[in-house]
Parts: structure tokens; C-alpha cells; sequence
């Protein structure tokens, strides 16, 4: 008869206790929603600020900020064509530089690196990532760009006889797109060899035993068998550095050499989009200037996000594909 | 991942940034923006007034539009600017009429970087102008020989150096150039960004002064302070008396000195190319703006007080810190300007 009861209230324990985590997993659930839309909130609220602040530009001036080279503030000219045309092309550069070095240690680290290496050499590289802009920007003065000057860019035009062609003509300050192309290039390395290094981890072991077991060398086993298997991954990551070198600002500014114009050689001046915002801002008073400045943010989001689109859709459609 | 921490981290930084603001607000008695360039002598005027009366300011070095922004949108006590504001943007200031009180001097020195120069160049204000507009391409050119005799000058390309972003200093140098050159002024004019028609952009003097100090045969323009502190050379510039001038404070106090200023000056003046036989000709003042009805009489007096302090003792720290001061004449009209302030409708002079 006593046994009764104990049995009751162990019962109503246990019930109590489900009753307290069902309370507890709701103030959870709640509190990560919370978090969860309060960033995309905060995303849409930043766009609808700069396109609200960049409205008077555009209808003033419309298409023509992307599409003219005029940019003259105190005649009331804002075309920030070179900008854009800078942003693109600095971008492209450091992709170009970075894609297969940032590649290539990923597939060194996940591949044939001795254990006892991967760990710093990971590290180091990732280290990049956490250097400060303005640093990379110092460095970028007093290092990179004399030894462009003096040391690459004859080499390139004089020696490689790349003068000929209008991509490496005319002369060599030091600051120009090449210079910002090879410091995109290194701030942009550690984040595409980082995602790139964790999907070839994460490539199953079966995938390369079954490509040994068929008579292929080391090689063709990390081409045919891992790389295709991880590439939705490293396009990804691809995409992610070019993200950061579209929006980078300080670096970029200290190398460039600030020059409105649209040149074809990577030895000439240019100007980028972030670079243009971050220079006239500060001292903007005119009205169209300010909003002219805001405008060219907003197309800076709208290329950002272009790009985080197709990023999305080529990894995507890689998968996809790998599925079939 | 990454963007999951970025987006961490600019929250944090966000409420790292209301807290300060919420915390600074109950402790500070004034607030300003505007000019970086006069940021230096600001800061140790401000510190120096906090120790002597315990009246605390702070200022943020934001830039000359943004100070003329905030105090148009009366979100400060006073604004700073390097360059006085246009009619326009006076008209546009919500707290009713601005006046303009000059501070501290500063000059703008041309730097150069020539191989083998036996000693500083002599440049007048036209070559300079056809330098900066691409019309004077060589450093050998007859126009430049001619200033410099006896001066071994290479047969290299001119590589101009000039700000890329907007600044007083380029204002500075713009107005000089507006003021002695006609073609200039027809064509480029004066502000603080410039369609420059050739050369490279540096960020702020450093970015300036690293460019011409790495590349043979650049010129450009930074502040005289700054020139002075990194011992980089710079030119001796002919004045509207004829003489070539080394920049200097001295110089540049006596461009101020020899300005004859109307009874009625609003004292948005340009000391460019100013008469005087000692004027160092790229000079310029910067200002101090205020509304000249206070409504917040506590806020008004201290304003007002801070600025009798600054003319009477802050002008005599300047020189240390590499500006110019006010001549003592335009001082003594200043601190009568003062009493023209009317706080919450009763003129300072009446409170007392």
C-alpha cells in the first residue's frame, strides 16, 4: 500500500520536469529568434537608410553616376564610372593571384602536409585574416609598393616585354590597380584557403582509397577524386574573399593612388568605390555630394549582393550536378 | 561563420558605443566637431581649460563638413572648420546666425622630392599652379630654372602628389592658387576636393608626404606642422611683396598682421597671398563656430567663457604645437567680438 504514493509522486515528478523543460526550451526558442531576426533586420534596415539617403542623387542624376567618368564636386558632376570600374577590376586581380595560392595550401595542408606542420602552417595562414586593414595599407606603402616599383612592375613591362600590350604600358608610379590587386590578394588568401582546407578535410576517405585502389597516383586522386568532390565548397569560398576584397576600404586607399579615370594598365592609378566613399565623406557638406557618396555605397551593396547570389547559386548548381 | 562573428562583433561595438555616449553625456559640460587639422592645439586647449576651471569639452575630430553638419543640425555646441562656411550653408543653420571666431593659423608647405638639390627651391605662385594643373611637366622647365639659379635641376617628369581626400588643407592650397593664378582660377577654382587633372592621390598629409618621399621627382602639398615634425623639405614661395618666403609661425602670423580688415568683418577671410614683405603666402586660419543666440544659458556662458580663455591664454601654447598664432591686434578685436554672443536673449556684458 505504501508504494502507492511514491509511485504517484514519482510520477508527478517527472511530469514537473518535462512541464520545466517544455518552459525552458520555449524562453530558449524565443531568445534565438530573437537573435536570428535581429540581424536581418538590422541588414534591411541599413539598405532602406542608404537607399532613402542616395534617392535624391539618383533621381537627380540617375544612371549616370555608373555610367559617366565625370567626377567634379564643386561643378556637380558625380560620375564614379572609374570607381566601379576599379572596384570590379582590383577585385578580379586579387581573385586571380589568390585562387590558386589560397588552393594550392589547401590542398598542401589536407593532402601531404606532415601532421606536425599542418597545425601551424593553418594557423599562420589563417593568422592573415586578423591583421588590421590599416596595417596591410602601411605595409602596402613602405614595402610592397617600392619593391613593385623598382623590382615587378620593370620586370613585368621591360623585362617580359608585357609593355607591349595596354595591360602593362605606360609608366610606374608604385601605387596603382596592381598594388591594390596583390593586397586584396593577400587579405582576401586566408579566407578562401581556410573554407577551401575544410571541405578537402571533409572529402571521405573512401573517395581517395577508391581512386588508389584503381591504379591512380597521388595526384590524379586529389583531381579526380577529392577536388571535384569539394568544389561547391571552395567556390564558396572563393566567393567569400571576393566578398571581402569588394568592400575593402583602408588598405586599398593607402595603394591605389586615388585617380578618377579608367585606364587598361594595371601600372596606372585607380579608384574604387569603397575608397571614393571613404576619401569625400568625411568633408561632404553639398547636399548632392553626400547623397551622390550614398548612392555609390548603395551600388556597392547591390554588386555585393550579386555576388553572395551567384555564390549561392554556383554552389548550388555544383551540387546539384554532383548529385545527379 | 565568419559573417555570423562579423555581425557579433559590429553589435557589440554598437552597444560599446551607446554606453560611452550615454556615460560621456553626463559628464561633459560642451561638445563640438569639425576640423581635424586644428585638432592637435583643440585637444590641448581643452585639457589645459578642464585642469584650470574643471569645465570639460569634447571634441570630435570628425572633419569641416561634418562639424558645419552637426552644428547646422544643432546636435553640437559649436562646430570647427578650416574653411569659413558659404553664405548658403549659413543660411541652411537651424539655430538662427553663425559667427565665425579664427582660432589658430596654419600655413601649407610645398614638398618635393629632387635628387641632388643643394638647397630649398624658389617657386612663385603661377609655377605652381601650371605644376598642380599639368601645364609644367619637366623639373627643367625655363619657368622653374629661372627661379632657381646656380640650382642643378634634373631633366626628369614632374610627379604630382595631391590629397585624395576632401581637406581643409586642400582648401588651403586651392584658395592660394584661386587668389595668384587666373588660368587656375577660371578653371579649377578653389574647395576641398579638386578635379585634379594629373598626378596621384594620397590619404591625408601622411599618405602625401610617404608618396613624395619614395618617389624621385614627385612635388606635393602637405600642412606646415606636418612638414615640420617629419623634416621633410620644402619650398621658399615668392609673395605678393616679391620676396621668397620660408614658411614658417612667424610668417605666417605676419600674413594675418598685414590683412587690413573692414570694421564690420564677418572674419570669414582668406589670408592667401596676404600683403606684407614677411607674409608667407599659403596661409590660412581656422574657425570656431558658434550660433550668436545661445538658448541654454549655462551651455552659453561656458562657450563663451572658453573662448576668452583661448584668446588670452590658449594662443600663447600654439607656436609649441607648430601653429600660428592670431596677431595681438586681431586677438584684442576678437575678445570684443565675443560680447556681440547673446545668451537666452541678454547679452553677455548685461548678465554680468
Amino acid at each position: 500500500m505504501t508504494s502507492l504514493p511514491v509511485d504517484w509522486l514519482e510520477k508527478d515528478r517527472r511530469k514537473l520536469r518535462v512541464d520545466a523543460s517544455a518552459f525552458s526550451d520555449k524562453v530558449y526558442e524565443a531568445l534565438t529568434a530573437a537573435c536570428a531576426l535581429v540581424v536581418p533586420a538590422l541588414v534591411i534596415a541599413i539598405a532602406l537608410s542608404i537607399f532613402a539617403a542616395a534617392w535624391p542623387a539618383f533621381a537627380k542624376l540617375g544612371l549616370s553616376i555608373i555610367t559617366t567618368s565625370n567626377w567634379d564636386v564643386s561643378g556637380g558632376h558625380f560620375g564614379a564610372a572609374p570607381a566601379l570600374f576599379g572596384t570590379l577590376v582590383s577585385s578580379t586581380v586579387a581573385l586571380i593571384i589568390a585562387t590558386p595560392l589560397a588552393i594550392g595550401v589547401a590542398i598542401f595542408l589536407s593532402e601531404f602536409s606532415p601532421s606536425w606542420l599542418r597545425q601551424p602552417v593553418g594557423f599562420l595562414v589563417d593568422l592573415l585574416a586578423a591583421i588590421p586593414s590599416v596595417v596591410y595599407g602601411l605595409w602596402g606603402i613602405f614595402v610592397l609598393i617600392p619593391l613593385l616599383r623598382q623590382h615587378v612592375m620593370p620586370f613585368l613591362r621591360d623585362t617580359l616585354h608585357l609593355g607591349a600590350t595596354p595591360f602593362f604600358s605606360g609608366p610606374a608610379y608604385g601605387p596603382s590597380m596592381l598594388a591594390a590587386g596583390v593586397i586584396l590578394a593577400i587579405m582576401a588568401l586566408p579566407y578562401i584557403s581556410a573554407v577551401s582546407r575544410e571541405v578537402l578535410m571533409a572529402v571521405p576517405r573512401s573517395q581517395r582509397e577508391a581512386a588508389l585502389a584503381l591504379g591512380a597516383t597521388r595526384w590524379e586522386m586529389i583531381r579526380d577524386a577529392v577536388i571535384p568532390y569539394a568544389r561547391s565548397g571552395i567556390i564558396g569560398g572563393i566567393m567569400l574573399g571576393l566578398g571581402r576584397a569588394l568592400g575593402e576600404t583602408m588598405a586599398v586607399t593607402m595603394v591605389i593612388g586615388n585617380r578618377l579615370e579608367i585606364s587598361a594598365s594595371l601600372l596606372s592609378p585607380g579608384y574604387t568605390m569603397a575608397s571614393l566613399i571613404a576619401n569625400e565623406f568625411s568633408e561632404a557638406t553639398n547636399d548632392l555630394h553626400l547623397s551622390a557618396l550614398m548612392a555609390v555605397g548603395a551600388i556597392l551593396f547591390i554588386i555585393t549582393l550579386i555576388v553572395n547570389a551567384v555564390a549561392r547559386w554556383l554552389v548550388w548548381s555544383v551540387a546539384r550536378r554532383r548529385a545527379q | 561563420m565568419i559573417k555570423t562573428v562579423r555581425s557579433i562583433a559590429v553589435a557589440l561595438s554598437a552597444a560599446a558605443l551607446l554606453s560611452g555616449g550615454v556615460a560621456s553625456a553626463q559628464s561633459v559640460d560642451l561638445t563640438g566637431a569639425g576640423a581635424t587639422f586644428p585638432y592637435p592645439i583643440y585637444s590641448k586647449w581643452f585639457s589645459d581649460y578642464a585642469q584650470s576651471t574643471g569645465v570639460k569639452i569634447n571634441y570630435q575630430s570628425i572633419g569641416s563638413g561634418g562639424g558645419i553638419r552637426q552644428l547646422s543640425e544643432q546636435t553640437v555646441d559649436f562646430g570647427a572648420s578650416d574653411g569659413p562656411m558659404s553664405d548658403q550653408e549659413l543660411a541652411g543653420a537651424k539655430g538662427g546666425p553663425v559667427l565665425h571666431f579664427p582660432t589658430v593659423m596654419g600655413a601649407v608647405v610645398i614638398t618635393y622630392n629632387v635628387p641632388g638639390l643643394n638647397r630649398p627651391l624658389n617657386l612663385t605662385g603661377d609655377v605652381i599652379a601650371d605644376i598642380f594643373a599639368g601645364k609644367i611637366t619637366k623639373w627643367n622647365d625655363a619657368q622653374i630654372v629661372a627661379q632657381n639659379r646656380g640650382v642643378a635641376l634634373p631633366n626628369s617628369d614632374i610627379l604630382v602628389v595631391h590629397r585624395s581626400d576632401g581637406s581643409g588643407t586642400t582648401y588651403i592650397f586651392s584658395d592660394y592658387l584661386t587668389a595668384v593664378s587666373p588660368s587656375w582660377s577660371s578653371s579649377l577654382g578653389k574647395g576641398k576636393e579638386i578635379k585634379w587633372p594629373v598626378g596621384l592621390g594620397g590619404k591625408g598629409n601622411e599618405g602625401v608626404a610617404g608618396q613624395v618621399k619614395q618617389t624621385p621627382g614627385s612635388i606635393g602639398y602637405v600642412e606646415l606642422a606636418y612638414a615640420k615634425q617629419n623634416s621633410l623639405p620644402y619650398a621658399n614661395i615668392r609673395n605678393a611683396a616679391g620676396r621668397y618666403i620660408t614658411p614658417s609661425i612667424a610668417s605666417v602670423t605676419a600674413a594675418a598682421a598685414s590683412m587690413k580688415l573692414p570694421k564690420n568683418t564677418d572674419y570669414r577671410i582668406s589670408i592667401a597671398n596676404a600683403p606684407g614683405k614677411d607674409s608667407y603666402p599659403i596661409s590660412s586660419m581656422t574657425w570656431i563656430l558658434v550660433y550668436q543666440n545661445q538658448p541654454d544659458r549655462v551651455k552659453g556662458t561656458k562657450l563663451v567663457s572658453f573662448l576668452r580663455w583661448a584668446y588670452k591664454d590658449g594662443e600663447k601654447t600654439a607656436a609649441a604645437l607648430d601653429y600660428a598664432p592670431l596677431p595681438p591686434s586681431m586677438v584684442a578685436q576678437l575678445q570684443n567680438r565675443l560680447k556681440t554672443i547673446r545668451i537666452a536673449d541678454t547679452r553677455v556684458g548685461d548678465a554680468r
